[in-house]
């Protein structure tokens, strides 16, 4: 049955008001903080490293992002660790939250539909997410103008904007899942849990497990399908995606993400950088995945929502 | 368009095998309050918010205004105001932000905004809280800005689930005063409540629910006629005199004298027969010191409606 009006209407006021809502919350200053704190660590740690090892590196400002100087991890490595979580931290009670504080029926009694609550919600946790990681860049890359006194070429900077921007992508991942599990799950400390351990398992155990399970599918004489088919069940986790997106766009020197032929390296002088849109390229299939999950994780949530009843 | 506000044929909702509304047909007409009564589970709820559009029609249509809440539920929700079984708001901001908020998704600009919910505040007697966060609100004091967000959106009809429950008396009778100061405006109300005789005050006409079924539909006394077996009750109470009990069994159109007490009567007759009872006992000699008809109370009703359809729910 087709019903009338508009599904977007009241979805800048809801938008607005989760974001205003978000930038207020403690729980928004303690994310903030834990990730604005360990990235700078790392961006420090990777400073003094790149000083000491300096050569000639045409993409050395690149380096800030992926060098790692012991113990800390890279900075890289610590967003692939700290979004999901500031993901989830703030898509878990999206929905449940306004069950349990019983304002969902009286939202829902004014003139919108449920299309703008949720997609309003959404949008302005990938907002919040968005504003935060944005500083976060400038932040480093301030910091590496000035204790690195190298000002950073025009490929650079692109490489790094497109970073930021599949790092947002990366995170629309894990909203969508977090705000799926407050719409599945009536208790918050649930869909928590839920969102965490699942994540967890994607990025910690899956990884490892894949190769495992490639051997259980593929006889061990055929080489090449069994780390095809072992890679291939990695990328189903969103952590694997993004590790492939940051290698093949912030090293240049990157050229393919799968196992490579001989034939493939005809030609091919080892070491040479790529030009900037045949990196992208190489990402690409990684990039659309994660758009991909984020908007079917998004619909799966949207589904439940709408089939949802709306009474405590 | 008639002057019906909602409309609700046959409506059904089914969940899985088993129904928690089936076929419930009723109207509310403009300016009157409409009550919808029964025990919790009977399917009031479940009623109220198909006639909002927030849950799907399984079978049977409403209208609101003409519109169909399946179709056209923003249409719907424009008119409506709903104030839901222990209305929540958000905790951490103000009164008036909370207002703010829901007026800018019924889509008032910002100056009509700030004027309504001033009025709709002081209307409900909350604007020495405006500024407080709704967190440290009672719950009367929640319920009280439920009925102001209906009172801001200038809604013509207000439908309210269980507007009392878990309030204290005096809460309790404001709310219900302020109820009744929303239809002297002219807004029709649908209300759906289990406590009789705060429905009884207040309500026009109502329907009682059982099982997901509306049982029985009419005003107070209608209802009473229906369950009770019809007929008025005429109690008296006199001194002195001979054989008032004989003289009262005597008139015409009574079916039964009893005496409750001493010097106590209660006579049941087809008609309002006050008059003729007050010369009876005069012309037996006695002295007539109280005369009242007595009008079937809501929960004599309720208790008797479910003590003789006790089984019902049970081998449904």
């Amino acid at each position: 049955m087709r019903r009338e009006g508009s599904p977007w209407q009241g979805l800048g006021v809801v938008t607005l008001k989760e974001l205003s809502d978000h930038l207020v919350s403690a729980r928004m200053r303690v994310l903030e903080w834990l990730v604005v704190l360990t990235a700078l660590a790392a961006v420090y740690g990777a400073i003094q490293q790149i000083r000491d090892v300096t050569a000639e590196d045409p993409f050395l400002f690149l380096r800030l992002f992926t060098t790692a100087r012991e113990p800390l991890p890279s900075f890289v490595a610590f967003l692939g660790f700290l979004v999901p979580l500031m993901a989830i931290g703030l898509g878990f009670d999206a929905v449940n939250g306004e069950h349990n504080r019983r304002t969902l029926s009286r939202i829902l009694s004014q003139p919108i539909y449920r299309d703008a609550l949720l997609f309003g919600k959404f949008l302005a946790g990938l907002g919040i997410i968005a504003i935060s990681l944005v500083c976060l860049w400038l932040l480093v890359i301030g910091l590496g103008l000035i204790m690195l006194g190298v000002p950073p070429g025009a490929e650079e900077m692109a490489r790094a904007l497109i970073f930021l921007l599949v790092t947002i992508a990366y995170a629309g991942v894990w909203l969508a899942l977090a705000m799926l599990f407050s719409v599945v799950f009536r208790s918050a400390a649930t869909a928590a849990l839920g969102t965490l351990g699942l994540w967890l398992f994607l990025s910690v155990i899956w990884p490892a497990l894949a190769p495992a399970m490639a051997q259980a599918f593929v006889s061990p004489e055929h080489q090449a399908t069994l780390i095809i088919t072992a890679q291939m069940l990695a990328r189903l986790s969103p952590s694997t995606l993004f590790g492939e997106c940051v290698l093949a766009l912030l090293d240049p020197t990157t050229r393919t993400l799968g196992p490579v032929y001989l034939s493939q390296l005809q030609g091919a002088v080892m070491g040479t950088p790529l030009p900037l849109w045949d990196s992208v390229m190489v990402a690409w299939p990684q990039i659309v995945g994660l758009v991909a999950a984020s908007i079917l994780l998004f619909v799966g949530g949207y589904v439940a929502f709408q089939r949802q009843e709306v009474r405590a | 368009m008639s002057d019906m506000v909602i409309e609700a044929k046959g409506l059904t909702k089914r969940y899985g095998a088993g129904y928690a509304v089936s076929g419930v047909t009723f109207d509310v007409s403009a300016g009157e309050i409409f009550g919808l009564l029964g025990p919790n589970g009977a399917g009031k709820t479940t009623t109220i918010l198909m006639l909002l559009g927030l849950s799907d029609i399984s079978a049977g249509q409403a209208r609101v205004f003409g519109y169909d809440p399946m179709r056209n539920p923003l249409a719907v929700k424009r008119l409506v105001g709903y104030l839901p079984d222990s209305v929540g708001f958000y905790d951490n901001i103000s009164a008036v932000d909370n207002l703010h908020y829901t007026g800018r998704l019924m889509g008032l600009d910002a100056t009509e905004r700030a004027k309504r919910i001033a009025d709709a505040l002081a209307r409900v007697g909350l604007s020495a809280v405006a500024d407080k966060k709704v967190g440290t609100f009672s719950r009367g004091m929640r319920q009280r800005l439920g009925l102001a967000e209906i009172v801001m959106k200038q809604a013509r009809v207000a439908i309210l689930d269980e507007p009392t429950n878990g309030l204290d008396p005096q809460a309790s009778a404001e709310l219900l005063d302020l109820i009744r100061s929303l239809k002297e405006q002219g807004v029709s109300i649908l209300l759906s409540s289990h406590l009789l005789d705060r429905v009884q005050s207040v309500c026009d006409r109502l329907a009682l629910f059982n099982a997901g079924r509306i049982v029985l539909m009419g005003t107070v006394s209608e209802l009473g006629r229906q369950v009770l077996g019809g007929g008025y009750a005429v109690e008296v109470e006199a001194d002195g005199g001979n054989g008032i009990a004989q003289r009262l069994l005597a008139l015409p159109g009574v079916r039964g004298v009893e005496q409750p007490g001493p010097g106590r009567f209660r006579m049941t007759c087809g008609s309002d027969l006050r008059g003729e009872a007050a010369a009876a006992v005069v012309a037996a000699g006695g002295r007539l010191k109280q005369l009242s008809l007595d009008h079937p109370s809501l929960e004599t009703i309720y208790t008797r409606y479910f003590q003789n359809t006790r089984e019902i729910p049970h081998a449904a």
